[in-house]
Formats: C-alpha cells, sequence, structure tokens
C-alpha cells in the first residue's frame, strides 16, 4: 500500500494536443480518489499515466514516494480494473484470477490459497470453473475485480467499472465496491463520467475538464462551494438552474426579479473590468413553494410567480418544472455540460426552471405558482471565466453577504 | 399451428434436401467411377456393380502419381504458411497500428484479388525460365503466396480486429512483459483465426490449375491436377478414367474432411473476409 | 480505377521505399523529413515504422509477383517474340494488338468467355440468393446443408470438371445416356452448356456465402416491422431484405463477374477448346504454351488486363459498389 503523487504531470500526443495538462495530486495511502469529467477531459489518460499503460510528456508520478515515470506496469504493483473488466477468454474463471499470481510465480498453494479467498470475499467460488463467455454482466464485474485483489498491490486503478451494468446493478456494485476498499484499505484511483458514482462513492473527487483539474474536494464540499461553473452543473443531479443576471443600479435583474446583493459582491462588481452580465445558479432543492415557507425562512430568500409546466411527483418530493421568460445563459462552460449530457440539440424554446418543492405542495400543471427560492444558496458566475464569484475563502456564501 | 410448422419444416427439409443432392452429386459419381472395375466402367450406371480397389492400387503404384500429390502438398503447405505468415504481419499492422500507406495496402490487394491471373502466365513463364525457377517448387509457391496474400490479409485483418486488445493491457497491469502478454493472451485468442485463414488458403493452393499447368514441364513439380490432366493409365492402351477419378477421389479427401470439421470455421472466415473487407 | 492500378501501386512502392530510405538516412540527426508537419513523437514513429516493417514483405511479394510482371507483359507485347524463332525477336510497336485484334479466334473467344460470364453469374446470382436464404432461414439440418454447400468450393475445379465429363461421355455417364444419343462435348451449343453448368455447380455456393453474409445484416426486426405493416414475403424480399442487402450483392458480383472471366479449368478439361468453345484464358494459353509464342501470348495477357480493368471501373462507377476495404477506417 503507498501513497501516489503526481507532480506536474503532463501528456502531449503527437498531433499536438495536450491531453492532461499540469495535474498536481497527492493520494494518501489507502484513500479512494474519483476522477470524474466529461469524456474527453483526460481523466483515462491520467490513469492510464498512473497504471504505466502512456508514457508520462512531462512531470513526475510518485508511488510510495518511488519515482516510477519509467517503469513497465509490470514493475509499479498495482491492479487495475477496466471497463470492458478485460477477462481472458481462453481461461476459466479461476485461472484468470491466478494468472498475475501465476506470473508473479508464486507457489500452487498459495495461488491457490489466496484465489480461493478472492474468491469468497467476491462470492465467486460457485463459479470459479466457468468460462468468462458464461457469465453474467455482474458475474464478470466481480471477476475483473477479484483478478486485481488477488495480488494485494500497492494500489487499484479503476476505469469506470460499472459503466457497462444496467442501472439497478451499478447501485448494488457501487456498495460492493465501497465496502470492499475500506475493507482492505488499498489506495484506489476511481474514474468514471457518472457524477452520482463521484458523489457516493470516493473519499475526495477529482473533476476534470480539457485535461485540467478544476476543483479537488471531498463530494460536498464541492456540492456545496463549487469552485467555478463548470463544477458547479456538472455536480448535482438534477443539475443546478443557470439564468442571466444583468447588474443594474445595486441590483441584479433577473428572469426571476431584480435580486438584491449584499457588499460583498458589490465590492467584487465596481471595479472597471467587472462583468455587467453575470450567470445565477440556483440548485433545484433551493426553491420552494411559498406556501410552504414561514416568515422567518421568508426573509432569507425571495418569491417570484411563474407558470408551471410539469409536476413530478417522486413521492418523497416534486419535481416541477416552471416557465421562465429571458433567454437562456450562455457560456462555453454550459455548452460543453449540455454537449455532455447529449442535451446539446434539444433545449426547447426559452427557459426552464428544475425546481424540487416537498411533497406537501399543492402545485397542479397549468397554472401560476408563487414560488420562493434562498438567496444564501445562490451562486453568481463570471460568464467570461466561469469564476464563482459568491465564494469566499472557498466558502459560497450567497449573494448578500456583507 | 402446430400444423402450419410441420408444414413448413417439411418444406424446408425438401428444399435442404434438394441443396444436397445437388452439391453431392458429382463427387459422388466420381467416387463411384473411382471403384468401378474396367469391365462395368462404362456400364453408365450411377452405383457400381462391381467394387473395386484397383483404380487406387494402380496410381499409387505410379510414380506419376506419388510425385504430383507430394509435390502438390509440399507447395501448399510452404505456400499457406508462407502467406498466413505474411498475411498476419500484414494484418496486424493493418488493424492494430496507424501508419500512412495503409489505405494503399489494402488497395493494392484488392486489386489483386481481381487480378486477372492468365496476365500473369506469359510473363511469369519469360521471367521464370530467365531466373531459373521455371518447373521448380518455388516457381509455383511465388504467385500462389501473391495471389493468396490478399485473402490472408482480408480474413486476418477481420479476426484480429475482433480480438479485444484492452487485454493486453490487463496482462500487463497483471505483471506480464510484452511477450508474456503475447503468448499467454493474444496468441491463443488470434490462433482459431490463423487456422481458419490457412484452410483457406491451403484450399486455393491446392486448387490451382493455370499455374501449374503454365509454369512447369516435368513431374519434378508437376501438381495433382495437372497430373490428372495428362495421365495416360498404366500403359498405353489402357483407359485412364478409373486411375483419374481415383486420384481425383484421393485430392479430394482432404477437401472433404476440411469441410466436414471446420464448416463453422470456413463459412466464418469466407464472409467476414470477404463481405467486411 | 483499376486501369492505372498498377502504375499508381508501382508508384506507390518507389514512394515508400523514397521515404523509408530517406528516414534511415536522417534518422541520426533525429530530423523530421516530413517538411511542414510537426514533429512525431518516438512512440508515433515507432508505430509507423513498425506499420511499415510489418506490411513490408506482403507489399513487396505481392507487387514483384504482380506489377512487374505486367509491365513487362508490356513490353514483350511490342515484340515480336516467337521461342521456336528466337533469331527473329525484334520490336514491332503495336502490330501484335493489330494481328490479334483482327483475329477472329480472338473475337469468337472473346465471345464466349462474355456469354460465359454473363449466364452463369445470372443464374448463379438468382441459385445463390435461393441457396443464401435456405442456408440462412432453414429449419432442419442447417449444419448439414452448409457443409455440403461447401464441398463445391473446396473442391479441385479440375476434379469436378472430370466428374462432369465423365457424366456426359456416351455410354459411361450417367446423364448422357439419361437425356441425349449423341456426344454433348463434341458439339458447340451443348459444350458451352455443360461448361456453364460445371462453372455455376462450382462457384454458386461462394456466391450464396457472400449474400448470406448480407443477409445476416438484415435485422429480424426490421422484417417482423414489415409483415406487421401488411407485407407479403415477396413484398419482405424486395422492399426491405434487397435494399439492406445491395452493397453485399454488388461486392459478390463483382467479384463472381471477374472470376468468370477468367474461367479455364473447365474449359481445358472438358472441351480442350475444340469447336470454338475456347475462352480468352485459354487461347493466350494456347498461344503462350502450345505456341510459344511469347509476344502473342503477352499481348493478349494485357489485353484481358484491360478487359478486367474495364469490367471492375464500370462496377464501381456504375453501380457505386464500395471497393471492400475503402471505408476500412473504422469498419468494425
Amino acid at each position: 500500500m503507498a501513497e501516489i503523487v503526481l507532480d506536474k504531470v503532463s501528456k502531449k500526443f503527437p498531433d499536438g494536443t495536450t491531453a492532461v495538462r499540469d495535474v498536481d495530486l497527492e493520494i494518501a495511502d489507502g484513500e479512494f480518489v474519483i476522477l470524474v469529467g466529461p469524456s474527453g477531459c483526460g481523466k483515462s489518460t491520467t490513469l492510464n499515466m498512473i497504471a504505466g499503460l502512456e508514457d508520462i510528456s512531462s512531470g513526475e508520478l510518485r508511488i510510495g514516494g518511488q519515482r516510477v515515470n519509467d517503469k513497465a506496469p509490470r514493475d509499479r504493483d498495482i491492479a487495475m480494473v477496466f471497463q470492458s473488466y478485460a477477462l481472458y477468454p481462453n481461461m476459466t474463471v479461476r485461472e484468470n484470477m491466478a494468472f498475475p499470481l501465476r506470473l508473479a510465480k508464486l507457489d500452487k498453494e498459495t495461488i491457490a490459497q489466496k484465489v480461493e479467498e478472492a474468491a469468497k470475499v467476491l462470492e465467486l467460488t460457485a463459479l470459479l470453473d466457468r468460462k468468462p463467455a458464461n457469465l453474467s454482466g455482474g458475474q464478470r464485474q466481480r471477476v475483473a475485480m477479484g483478478r486485481a485483489i488477488v495480488r494485494q498491490p500497492k494500489a487499484f486503478l479503476m476505469d469506470e467499472p460499472l459503466s457497462n451494468l444496467d442501472a439497478k446493478l451499478r447501485v448494488q456494485m457501487r456498495t460492493v465496491v465501497s465496502r470492499l476498499q475500506k475493507q482492505l484499505g488499498t489506495t484506489t484511483v476511481y474514474v468514471t463520467h457518472d457524477q452520482t458514482e463521484a458523489m457516493t462513492l470516493g473519499d475526495r473527487v477529482v473533476i476534470m475538464r480539457g485535461g485540467a483539474v478544476q476543483q479537488v474536494g471531498p463530494p460536498q464540499e464541492l456540492y456545496d462551494h463549487p469552485n467555478n461553473l463548470f463544477v458547479a452543473g456538472f455536480i448535482g443531479s438534477p443539475s443546478m438552474n443557470f439564468l442571466t443576471a444583468k447588474v443594474e443600479e445595486g441590483t441584479l435583474r433577473t428572469a426571476l426579479g431584480d435580486v438584491p446583493i449584499g457588499d460583498r459582491i458589490r465590492r467584487e462588481l465596481e471595479g472597471a473590468d467587472a462583468p455587467r452580465e453575470l450567470i445565477l445558479g440556483i440548485r433545484p432543492e433551493h426553491f420552494e413553494d411559498a406556501e410552504l415557507i414561514d416568515e422567518e425562512t421568508g426573509r432569507r430568500g425571495m418569491e417570484f410567480t411563474a407558470p408551471v409546466d410539469i409536476v413530478e411527483s417522486m413521492g418523497s418530493d416534486k419535481y416541477v418544472y416552471l416557465s421562465v421568460e429571458g433567454e437562456r445563459a450562455t457560456s462555453a462552460e454550459l455548452e460543453e455540460l449540455a454537449a455532455d449530457a447529449g442535451a446539446a440539440d434539444f433545449s426547447g424554446a426559452g427557459s426552464n426552471l428544475v425546481t424540487r418543492l416537498s411533497a406537501e405542495s399543492t402545485v397542479t400543471e397549468g397554472e401560476d405558482r408563487r414560488v420562493w427560492f434562498n438567496l444564501e444558496k445562490i451562486h453568481l458566475f463570471d460568464p467570461s471565466d466561469g469564476r464563482n464569484l459568491t465564494l469566499h475563502e472557498g466558502r459560497a456564501a450567497g449573494t448578500l453577504a456583507d | 399451428m402446430a400444423d402450419t410448422t410441420t408444414r413448413a419444416k417439411v418444406r424446408w427439409g425438401l428444399l435442404d434436401v434438394a441443396v444436397v443432392v445437388f452439391a453431392l452429386t458429382p463427387v459422388l459419381w466420381i467416387m463411384s467411377l473411382s471403384f468401378k472395375t474396367p469391365a462395368t466402367l462404362t456400364d453408365g450406371k450411377f452405383i457400381p456393380r462391381e467394387w473395386t480397389l484397383e483404380n487406387y492400387r494402380t496410381i499409387f503404384a505410379t510414380d506419376q502419381f506419388v510425385r504430383a500429390l507430394i509435390n502438390s502438398i509440399g507447395i501448399a503447405l510452404i505456400a499457406t504458411t508462407i502467406a498466413v505468415v505474411l498475411g498476419a504481419m500484414a494484418a496486424y499492422a493493418i488493424s492494430r497500428l496507424d501508419f500512412p500507406g495503409k489505405r494503399l495496402l489494402i488497395g493494392v490487394s484488392l486489386l489483386i484479388a481481381m487480378f486477372p491471373q492468365v496476365s500473369l502466365v506469359s510473363p511469369l513463364f519469360e521471367i521464370e525460365r530467365q531466373l531459373g525457377l521455371f518447373d521448380t517448387w518455388p516457381g509455383l509457391i511465388l504467385p500462389y503466396i501473391t495471389f493468396a496474400l490478399p485473402l490472408a490479409i482480408y480474413t486476418l485483418s477481420a479476426f484480429f480486429k475482433q480480438i479485444p486488445w484492452d487485454l493486453e493491457k490487463a496482462a500487463k497491469m497483471d505483471g506480464a512483459t510484452q511477450g508474456q502478454a503475447f503468448r499467454r493472451v493474444i496468441a491463443p485468442l488470434a490462433a482459431p483465426g490463423l487456422f481458419t485463414t490457412a484452410i483457406l488458403v491451403f484450399i486455393f493452393c491446392w486448387n490451382d490449375f493455370l499455374f501449374a499447368i503454365s509454369l512447369t514441364s516435368t513431374e519434378r513439380s508437376r501438381t495433382v491436377p495437372v497430373a490428372l490432366s495428362f495421365f495416360t493409365g498404366a500403359s498405353q492402351f489402357e483407359d485412364p478414367t478409373g486411375a483419374i477419378c481415383a486420384a481425383a477421389v484421393v485430392i479430394t479427401v482432404p477437401i472433404i474432411l476440411f469441410v466436414l470439421f471446420f464448416q463453422r470455421r470456413i463459412v466464418s472466415g469466407l464472409t467476414s473476409g470477404a463481405v467486411k473487407g | 480505377m483499376s486501369v492505372n492500378a498498377t502504375p499508381a501501386g508501382a508508384d506507390v512502392a518507389a514512394d515508400g521505399t523514397d521515404t523509408r530510405s530517406g528516414r534511415q538516412a536522417v534518422l541520426p540527426g533525429q530530423r523530421d523529413n516530413r517538411g511542414g508537419k510537426p514533429p512525431l513523437s518516438e512512440n508515433k514513429r515507432a508505430e509507423r515504422r513498425l506499420g511499415w516493417l510489418l506490411c513490408a514483405p506482403a507489399a513487396l511479394v505481392m507487387l514483384a509477383v504482380t506489377a512487374y510482371p505486367i509491365l513487362y507483359s508490356v513490353w514483350l507485347s511490342l515484340q515480336r517474340y516467337d521461342l521456336r524463332f528466337p533469331a527473329e525477336r525484334e520490336f514491332i510497336g503495336l502490330q501484335n494488338y493489330a494481328t490479334v485484334l483482327t483475329n477472329e479466334f480472338w473475337w469468337t473467344a472473346f465471345g464466349v468467355t462474355m456469354l460465359i460470364t454473363v449466364v452463369t453469374v445470372a443464374v448463379e446470382l438468382v441459385l445463390g440468393m435461393g441457396l443464401a436464404l435456405i442456408m440462412h432461414r432453414t429449419l432442419v439440418g442447417r449444419g448439414i446443408v452448409r457443409t455440403s454447400a461447401l464441398i463445391p468450393y473446396g473442391i479441385v475445379t479440375v476434379v469436378a470438371a472430370f466428374s462432369w465429363r465423365y457424366a456426359w461421355t456416351p455410354g459411361t455417364g450417367y446423364l448422357a445416356n439419361l437425356f441425349s444419343d449423341g456426344a454433348p462435348l463434341t458439339e458447340r451449343a451443348s459444350s458451352l452448356a455443360i461448361i456453364m453448368l460445371a462453372e455455376i455447380w462450382k462457384t454458386t455456393p461462394f456466391m450464396a456465402l457472400l449474400l448470406m453474409a448480407g443477409l445476416a445484416l438484415v435485422p429480424e426486426d426490421l422484417l417482423k416491422a414489415a409483415s406487421t405493416d401488411g407485407a407479403t414475403a415477396w413484398q419482405r424480399f424486395t422492399k426491405v431484405m434487397l435494399p439492406v442487402m445491395k452493397p453485399a450483392i454488388l461486392v459478390a458480383l463483382l467479384f463472381r463477374t471477374l472470376d468468370a472471366f477468367r474461367v479455364f479449368d473447365n474449359i481445358y478439361v472438358l472441351t480442350s477448346g475444340a469447336n470454338e468453345t475456347s475462352s480468352v484464358s485459354m487461347i493466350a494459353y494456347n498461344n503462350l504454351i502450345r505456341g510459344l509464342n511469347l509476344g502473342i501470348g503477352s499481348t493478349m495477357s494485357v489485353l484481358i488486363f484491360i478487359t478486367v480493368a474495364i469490367i471492375a471501373f464500370i462496377f464501381v462507377k456504375l453501380f457505386g459498389t464500395a471497393a471492400p476495404g475503402s471505408d476500412d477506417g473504422e469498419r468494425r
């Protein structure tokens, strides 16, 4: 077991593109770190560089304090789980799991014993003599995990290991992976494009975009205090609502009405080159049916009226889609996020707010409804560089902060 | 419902029988002739009235046939081996590596697959005479390799593309060297494709008549199909029909064995190579 | 496409060799030999080098045994060159072409070849489609059908030709006794019919296999959708299956047409070209090996090559046959 340190690691491809740019990351011994981002963000390349399957163009990679830039994968003592599982089709489950041990030239009894142990942990004992072709997706996934844990490597690398499973099984395997990692306490780097996996699995999450790290931190911190527009939009489901906000006469003109701002934000906006147009971000759960808000709470936010488009009752709460006028907020980050979600060419007219209201709300489709939102929880972003203006010393505190 | 399926089955069954009869009649006919005695050879009956192995004894006693059989086997095996090895190298490069000129190679091999072989007969005849390759094994092996290569490259690259190359990475992560990854993971997966290709190429070489009759002149390198056309029987006055048929059956045996045991593979090899490629 | 195939191939061979030797020349200095492009990483260069290295043997053999001889053949065709009279060898320009193209034997052979090509390919397409459907859909004995269908494909053509010859030989053959009193292989029309029968028997399975691969591409759901939309079996075949199979059909036709044009083995064994049943391959062979006339033989070789190139060109241009392999990039 060991810590993994990436020191200004970069990857340049021969055609001149930079896949990974100056990634600095210290992964502690036993830590579970998630690399997440849309496709093409460099997360898999980063993982492959740690694995030794791709060369590092510049920077240094240390595993257990030792520089391993030029070491072959076999000399790094790390195991990897592939998205396709990469099980050897010509070998049985037992042979698959024994393969790394046989390459390491362990004696037969030790191999047999270790395979049995790993199989027991993953409940594979009954399947040991089957070929991969005769296994279900979930079983194959477990064999791939078994092959990784069997030789007790310094670290596990997992490349979207659950993305080929159906939704239900994925949730189930998520807990298996999580429990296994805690049980073994092995340093793990896990790549995924699924923000739910990122939120639920990791000790820390690394969000990447265009080859660069956007933010590193525990999942909740990324959720509550996103560094920038990209992180804010990427984390959370349904994702944060974004609206344009014009700075005029000390307030913000938005489709939801004029939003007051506190001193700190005002100071930010006083500079000569300060942006005149901002992007306002509100998470769905920071809206509430105005009828259900007591006066005390009500004062911390503001209300607006909007026609109700669709109501989806989830039981525990209601997703309510509201139509609001005004243009949709645009920026490079938001477009990239939309493209990644496959929604780039399907946006409908006007803009739509997704809100998450209490189950008790009596809202119905088609009516105009008074809706309240929490000013302490909203974010303001500079559309030119995506920076979160409400962030102060790493903490977001809404627009009213002094 | 059950009635219609039974009717459908009978209908398909009849079609199947028609296909089988159509496909096998000429083969059974030449077998039948090979087992007939000289007296009954010209009776025109499909099934021999008197059975004999005399024709087989005759051909294996003649040097002409045995020599040709050795030539056929030797030339086809050598050409197959070389074509599969060269084809595998090229197919690996085509399916796995990126390099300029790749499309060109694919184009050239396609052209050769369509090339009229007879156009090569005159120049090769002259060139091989000058180089001393005329009427030698290499003189036949070379054109066979050439015309087998497109087949080998197409079939093999179709096979290679199906190999999950992630496994190579997985093996490296599991602690294998490049060599071990190839030997223990990739080679076992590539073997069936190589084997299938070898069968197809062998059938091609085994079948050739045009090059064999044009580029040979003596028993030194004549293959069986050519020897058949020159057969005269044990003596000048004997009707060679029985002997020809026996020899024909002998060279058909390997084909029938291939087809019987590797039907599935031959079908997949032919279709993947020809349609996708 | 095929017309300038060989020159193009030769060009590139020269080009490829140039690049390679060029590379070696500059390697010590680590200078990139490809002018304006950005320098390649060591990895990428290694990949290219490996790619060339792996393909070189195959490419060299193929070009050495086809490109060079066909050019040599063009050179020979411009000479009077008869091995029986080597002293009379001289350069005579296009005179051989004039001789061949005004010769009625050549044109008869050309007509025979065309006839055989058109008739056999047409019949094979119909039979092959039927066979493909049977192999693809049959409810019973699929393995047996496929196995027996492969036998004509695999069997040595000469062997099959002998089988047909003896079948039609008066006295010996079961077919001769059944259908006619005379000797069918001594009359032109019946000889040609038997040659075509032998060709069709031998190559229909190959056609069927190619078409079957096309059939496998027709999604089962599409056929179900068509039947729920009220299409009859025939409509399903013509409106749903044929359009999806079109590329496979064209490729199969192209290959079979060019292959049929080369017909030689069957004619050699069945009639030896008697009674005006020679194909172009047959008379080219006769002029060369029996007549030892290299000049005329080579002229015919070149003419056959050009004809095949024209056929391929027509297929590609007129029917838009996607040249197999042209879509290579990521075809899987």
